[in-house]
């Protein structure tokens, strides 16, 4: 079973790379022809184009392909690696990202699509050497094992309080749903989100 | 994935013209089940064409109802006041969809037309009948979370749509529209049972198609409640759901609509338990008469027995909530 397994992802691997390296110069060939003459006015790619993102308030001018997601363009091309690439599927919520004042799965958004909206990283919480009060509350309460979800907590967390300023418990408990902590430290993490909110037992 | 073009039109005829870009063409708002499945390659686009700044992105009110553009995000749906007033079910089912952050993402649209969880579907290697290949592989397989009813068909997937439920229980009508102008579709009749055929789609959407708008009709006297099974609170699929709609006669119920998810290839509405209600007052024993009606010819898989009860505890619970009596 396991030998099976390996096989297959060795032949999905393949393929995957054989479709990297055809594609830039399949995109050529396709924009000279046919594709060209009935793409829609205004059709970007699928090769690098420009894409100018606003990141914790900075402009970034990146050149990349329209199947870019916001969380790899952040981290691989805007080099802002603090929001953590996990599942990639819109599971777990390490990549949160506070966009234009909501919580989005950066790898289930593309970057071309966020252009001309206010993207929040965990980069852009803290005041030079001061710490967000949300980062302050999940250091006092050890709301981290291994950490790898806490940027997406944190964002997480940081919106909820932004909507609820003093949020019940039931309240953090809905706006935290969308996050997974493999290592189970959620109860220091709902700690900490009623320390950043303040105490509200409502 | 695979890399696509991409276009962002700002009108729904720009956006159905660009569908027929050439090559694979797919519309592309929220994103959150698209992106997924091209990620995954169980499927592949030449261009995406994004439909949000194209569709109508607002809750309108419409001859007494609402006129829902398939723009709006589940989150603005779910928290809409008018919604909440005159659809409660349509603002439960949409406020339980997912997490937050895929409610902000996510849109009416988008939830309508998602393609099946079936974990065979989901999978790359596994080519079935919905992939151009010639078996379901859940009939010798894992299929727990399959249908009971409605699964005679090539296809046994259950209809992953939560929104889709109280849209037919409430008589909703889809607007769509495409290269020759509009078409409003009864929500019942959108959403098709699989033959060989139509198999490798859920609803009656054209490829040159887009859903604009879900129009709800007036909700006179109605009372719904609505009611989902989970395997856990947070976060996933509900295992088997059901939306109840009922106008009363004084203490008796004088008509009925009851929809059940998550068990059949679509909503699967139970005439069996909408005969069991009128006539009848909205009692525990009534609900429970109902509950039974209502699985009443279900045909369970190898692992989905199960459904069977939890359907009827879904059903039970929907029209408790809908006489105002659930605990």
């Amino acid at each position: 079973m396991a030998q099976n397994e390996d096989d297959v992802s060795a032949v999905s691997r393949r393929d995957f790379f054989k479709t990297v390296g055809v594609s830039g110069l399949a995109t050529g060939v396709l924009a000279a022809t046919e594709q060209q003459a009935q793409a829609a006015p205004g059709t970007l790619g699928p090769g690098p184009v420009p894409v100018r993102l606003t990141i914790n308030g900075r402009p970034y001018n990146l050149h990349i392909e329209p199947r870019v997601t916001l969380l790899d363009a952040v981290r691989d091309h805007a080099l802002l690696t603090g929001n953590k690439r996990v599942c990639d599927r819109g599971t777990c919520g390490a990549c949160t990202m506070i966009v234009d004042g909501r919580t989005v799965y950066a790898c289930s958004t593309l970057a071309i699509e966020t252009q001309g909206k206010k993207i929040r990283t965990v980069e852009g919480l803290a005041n030079g050497g001061t710490l967000h009060p949300v980062q302050e509350a999940f250091c006092d309460k050890d709301a981290m094992m291994c950490g790898f979800c806490t940027p997406g907590f944190v964002m997480a967390t940081v919106a909820l309080i932004e909507k609820f300023p003093h949020p019940t418990p039931a309240q953090i408990r809905h706006e935290l749903n969308g996050n997974v902590c493999r290592c189970g430290t959620f109860n220091r993490v709902l700690e900490a989100a009623a320390q950043a909110g303040g105490v509200n037992h409502g | 994935m695979k890399a696509f073009a991409y276009v962002s039109p700002t009108t729904a005829k720009d956006a159905i013209a660009a569908l027929k870009a050439g090559g694979i063409v797919r519309p592309l708002a929220g994103g959150q089940d698209l992106l997924a499945r091209l990620k995954d390659y169980v499927e592949t686009a030449d261009t995406l064409v994004n439909v949000k700044q194209a569709l109508d992105a607002t809750v309108t009110p419409a001859g007494g109802g609402l006129k829902i553009g398939a723009a709006v995000t589940l989150d603005a749906l779910s928290t809409n006041p008018h919604v909440i007033r005159m659809y409660p079910a349509l603002a439960e089912a949409a406020a339980k969809v997912g997490s937050p952050q895929i409610r902000h993402q996510g849109t009416v649209g988008g939830n309508l037309n998602q393609r099946p969880r079936c974990w065979y579907f989901r999978q790359e290697e596994f080519v079935c009948f919905k992939k151009g290949g010639n078996r379901c592989f859940s009939v010798d397989g894992e299929n727990q979370h399959h249908a009971i009813f409605g699964n005679d068909g090539p296809s046994k997937i259950v209809h992953s749509s939560s929104l889709a439920v109280p849209a037919v229980a409430y008589g909703a009508r889809f607007v769509v529209a495409g290269p020759n102008g509009e078409r409003e579709i009864p929500a019942a009749e959108y959403f098709t049972l699989p033959t060989m055929q139509n198999v490798k789609k859920e609803n009656v959407l054209g490829d040159d198609e887009l859903l604009t708008h879900v129009i709800l009709p007036a909700p006179g006297h109605i009372r719904s409640g609505h009611y989902e099974v989970r395997f856990k609170e947070s976060r996933d699929w509900p295992m088997a759901f059901a939306t109840v709609v009922v106008t009363m006669n004084g203490a008796n119920v004088a008509s009925a609509r009851v929809v059940l998810g998550a068990v059949a290839p679509t909503p699967w509405r139970s005439e069996a338990a909408e005969r069991a209600l009128v006539g009848k007052p909205l009692t525990q024993a009534t609900a429970e008469a109902a509950a039974a009606a209502a699985v009443e010819g279900a045909k369970p898989m190898s692992q989905n027995a199960y459904k069977i009860q939890i359907t009827k505890t879904a059903v039970v619970r929907a029209i408790l909530e809908a006489a105002g009596k659930r605990a």
